[in-house]
C-alpha cells in the first residue's frame, strides 16, 4: 500500500482529509455518515456506496471494540483519471498476533473481529492491514468509483 | 412496535447503533413473552446498511423468538443490502424473509402449510419443486 | 552563472534557481504562448485560471526540482506535479478537449522556459545542455498528461457504457407478482452485476415473489457466470423472493455438472414456459395462504 503522504496537499474533489474519532458505540454511526456523505458528494453509485459504508462500519466497530478506540481518516483519491475513496482505521490497541490467520475466512478472535476483517476485505478494492502485538492496528481500504 | 392480530411488527430505525440493535432484541423478546403473539415481523426496510453485527442481531432475534414459540420473518430488505450481504458471504440462514409486511403476514399465515420457496428459510436449501 | 553544468543535480539546481528568480516570467511567457497557439491547459481558457494553473505547475516543478532530479520526474517529490497534471488533464478529457490540445499546451512550456533561460546569458554549450534536459522534463510531463487524458476518457466511456448497460437490461413483468429478464450474449462481470441490480429493483417495484432469469440466449456458462447467477439467486432469496433460472440447454447442463457447480439449491427449468408455469403455481400458493388468513 501507499506510504504516508506527508505534505501532499494536492487534492481534487469536494474535500480534504477528514478525521473522525472512534471512541464509543455512537461513533460507528458517525463514521458511517461521514463515509456516506463523501461517497454521495463524489457521485458514487448506490451499490458501491453501500459496500463502502458497510465495510467502514465493520472496521470502525473493530477499532472501538478491539482497538480501544482510535481514528478513521477519510479522503478522496485519484489515480490516472479514476476517483476513489481511501479510509484508514488506526488504533493503538493490543494489535493482532496472527495477521495471516486473522485474514482467513471465518477466523474469529476475542469476540468476532475476524468477521469484520474478512468481510470488509470482500467489499473493497484495495485492503491492507498492519498490526502486531503492542503496536496497534492500522487498516487501510480503497474503493474506486464504478464506471 | 405494532401489533396486528396475532403478529408483532418491529420496525428497525435507520440510525441503528449497536446498543439500539441489542435493545431491539430484548424488547422483542419481552413483548413476545408477555403478549404471547404467534408471529413476529422484523421490518428492516429503513436500513440502508446491514453489517455483520446487525446481521447477527437479526439472526439472534429470530432464534430467540422461535425459542419463545413464535414464528418470525425479516421483511423489507433493500436490494443494495441484499447485494452487500451476498458479497459479505452472510446469507442470514435460519431466518425466513419476505418482500413486504403484507408478504410477511401471508408467509406467517401460510407457513403452517409451507408451500414453495417463500416458505423456506432465506438463503438455505429447500424443496426443489 | 558562467560555469559549465555537467551533472543532473547541477542542472536541477540551475533550473530550480531560474524558476525561483524568474518564475513569474516563465508563467507570463507560457500563458502568452498558450493564448497564441490556442491550445490551453486546463478546463477554462480564461486568462485568470490559465495563469493560476500555470503558476501551480511552475510551483510544483520547483518542488520536484528540489529533489535534484530532472530527467526522470518519477520520484516522490514530483508527486505534486504528477497529480496536478493528471487532474488538469482529466478535466480536459471530461470537458471534451482533445489529447493533442492538452499535450501541446504542456509543450509550449518548453518554449517559454527556453526563452527565459536564454535571457540568462549562459555560454552556448551550457545553454544547449540545459535546453536538452529541460526538454526531457517537459516531454515527460506532456506524456503524462496524454496518458492521464486517455485514462480520463476511458472513465467517461466506462460511465456511459454502464448507463447503456442499465438501459439495455429489460426486466419484464410476466405476470402478477412475477418478473423476468432474458439474458442474451456473453455475460461478463460488469454485465451480470447490472443485471442483478436491475432485477432486484424490479422485484421491489413490482412486488414480485418470483423472478425468472432466462439464459436461453447465453451460449456459454462457465464457473464465473455460474457464480454470478448464484449470487443473484441468493440475493433475491435474501429479500424474500425467489429466482428460477430457465433456458438451460442440455450442453450447458452438462458443462455445469462437469465443472462441479452445485445448483441443487436452485430451481432450474429448460424453458421459459416451464419456468413461468412453476412461478405461477408458487404465486398462487402464496395468495392462497393470504386468503386463508383473512
Amino acid at each position: 500500500m501507499d506510504q504516508a503522504r506527508d505534505g501532499d496537499v494536492r487534492r481534487d474533489g469536494p474535500g480534504d482529509v477528514q478525521v473522525v474519532a472512534l471512541a464509543a458505540d455512537g461513533d460507528v454511526v458517525r463514521a458511517r455518515h461521514a463515509v456516506r456523505d463523501l461517497a454521495v458528494r463524489l457521485a458514487f453509485d448506490l451499490v458501491t456506496q453501500t459496500k463502502l459504508v458497510t465495510a467502514a462500519s465493520e472496521l470502525a466497530r473493530n477499532t472501538v471494540l478491539h482497538g480501544g478506540g482510535g481514528t478513521m481518516t477519510l479522503e478522496p483519491v485519484q489515480d490516472a483519471g479514476r476517483t476513489g475513496i481511501r479510509i484508514t482505521f488506526a488504533d493503538e490497541g493490543p494489535g493482532i498476533a496472527q495477521v495471516d490467520k486473522a485474514l482467513t475466512e471465518g477466523w474469529s478472535s476475542g469476540g468476532g473481529m475476524g468477521l469484520g476483517l474478512t468481510g470488509s476485505r470482500r467489499l473493497v478494492h484495495e485492503f491492507s492491514l498492519d498490526s502486531a502485538p503492542g503496536r496497534g492496528t492500522t487498516v487501510t481500504v480503497v474503493v474506486w468509483r464504478r464506471g | 412496535m405494532v401489533r396486528t392480530g396475532q403478529v408483532l411488527i418491529a420496525t428497525l430505525g435507520d440510525e441503528l447503533d449497536d446498543q439500539s440493535a441489542l435493545g431491539m432484541l430484548s424488547d422483542v423478546a419481552d413483548r413476545v413473552a408477555r403478549d404471547r403473539v404467534q408471529g413476529v415481523l422484523l421490518d428492516i426496510s429503513a436500513l440502508e446498511i446491514v453489517d455483520s453485527f446487525i446481521c447477527k442481531v437479526l439472526g439472534d432475534t429470530a432464534a430467540v423468538v422461535k425459542v419463545l414459540g413464535a414464528q418470525v420473518a425479516v421483511v423489507g430488505m433493500r436490494p443494495v443490502v441484499a447485494i452487500t450481504l451476498v458479497e459479505l458471504g452472510l446469507p442470514l440462514t435460519g431466518v425466513a424473509t419476505a418482500l413486504t409486511v403484507d408478504h410477511g403476514l401471508a408467509l406467517l399465515a401460510g407457513s403452517a402449510a409451507a408451500v414453495g420457496p417463500t416458505g423456506r428459510e432465506g438463503g438455505g436449501p429447500g424443496p426443489r419443486r | 552563472m558562467a560555469q559549465a553544468l555537467t551533472s543532473e543535480a547541477e542542472h536541477a539546481q540551475w533550473l530550480l534557481d531560474l524558476l525561483t528568480r524568474k518564475g513569474a516570467d516563465v508563467v507570463d511567457a507560457w500563458v502568452a504562448a498558450q493564448e497564441r497557439g490556442s491550445a490551453t491547459l486546463g478546463l477554462a481558457p480564461d486568462p485568470r485560471s490559465l495563469r493560476a494553473t500555470a503558476e501551480s505547475v511552475v510551483e510544483a516543478m520547483r518542488v520536484g526540482l528540489a529533489s535534484g532530479r530532472v530527467a526522470e520526474p518519477a520520484g516522490p517529490q514530483y508527486e505534486g506535479l504528477r497529480r496536478l497534471l493528471a487532474d488538469t488533464s482529466s478535466r480536459g478529457a471530461h470537458s471534451g478537449a482533445t489529447p493533442t490540445e492538452t499535450a501541446t499546451a504542456v509543450l509550449t512550456l518548453r518554449e517559454a522556459l527556453h526563452g527565459v533561460a536564454q535571457a540568462e546569458g549562459l555560454p552556448g554549450e551550457a545553454l544547449a545542455q540545459v535546453t536538452l534536459v529541460l526538454g526531457r522534463l517537459v516531454d515527460a510531463m506532456a506524456l503524462l498528461t496524454f496518458e492521464t487524458f486517455v485514462a480520463g476518457r476511458q472513465d467517461v466511456i466506462d460511465r456511459q457504457s454502464m448507463e447503456l448497460l442499465e438501459l439495455s437490461t429489460p426486466v419484464v413483468r410476466l405476470w402478477d407478482g412475477i418478473v423476468g429478464v432474458p439474458l442474451v450474449g456473453t455475460l461478463d462481470s460488469a454485465r451480470t452485476q447490472v443485471v442483478m441490480e436491475t432485477l432486484l429493483q424490479a422485484i421491489v417495484d413490482e412486488r414480485a415473489s418470483v423472478a425468472i432469469l432466462d439464459i436461453t440466449g447465453v451460449p456459454t456458462v462457465d464457473t464465473l457466470v455460474a457464480q454470478h447467477l448464484l449470487k443473484t439467486v441468493t440475493a433475491t432469496r435474501l429479500m424474500g423472493a425467489d429466482c428460477i433460472i430457465s433456458g438451460i440447454r442440455p450442453t450447458t447442463a452438462q458443462t455445469i455438472v462437469q465443472l462441479g457447480i452445485d445448483l441443487t439449491d436452485i430451481t432450474t427449468r429448460s424453458t421459459l414456459a416451464d419456468a413461468l408455469e412453476t412461478a405461477i403455481a408458487r404465486v398462487d400458493a402464496l395468495r392462497g395462504a393470504a386468503r386463508d388468513r383473512r
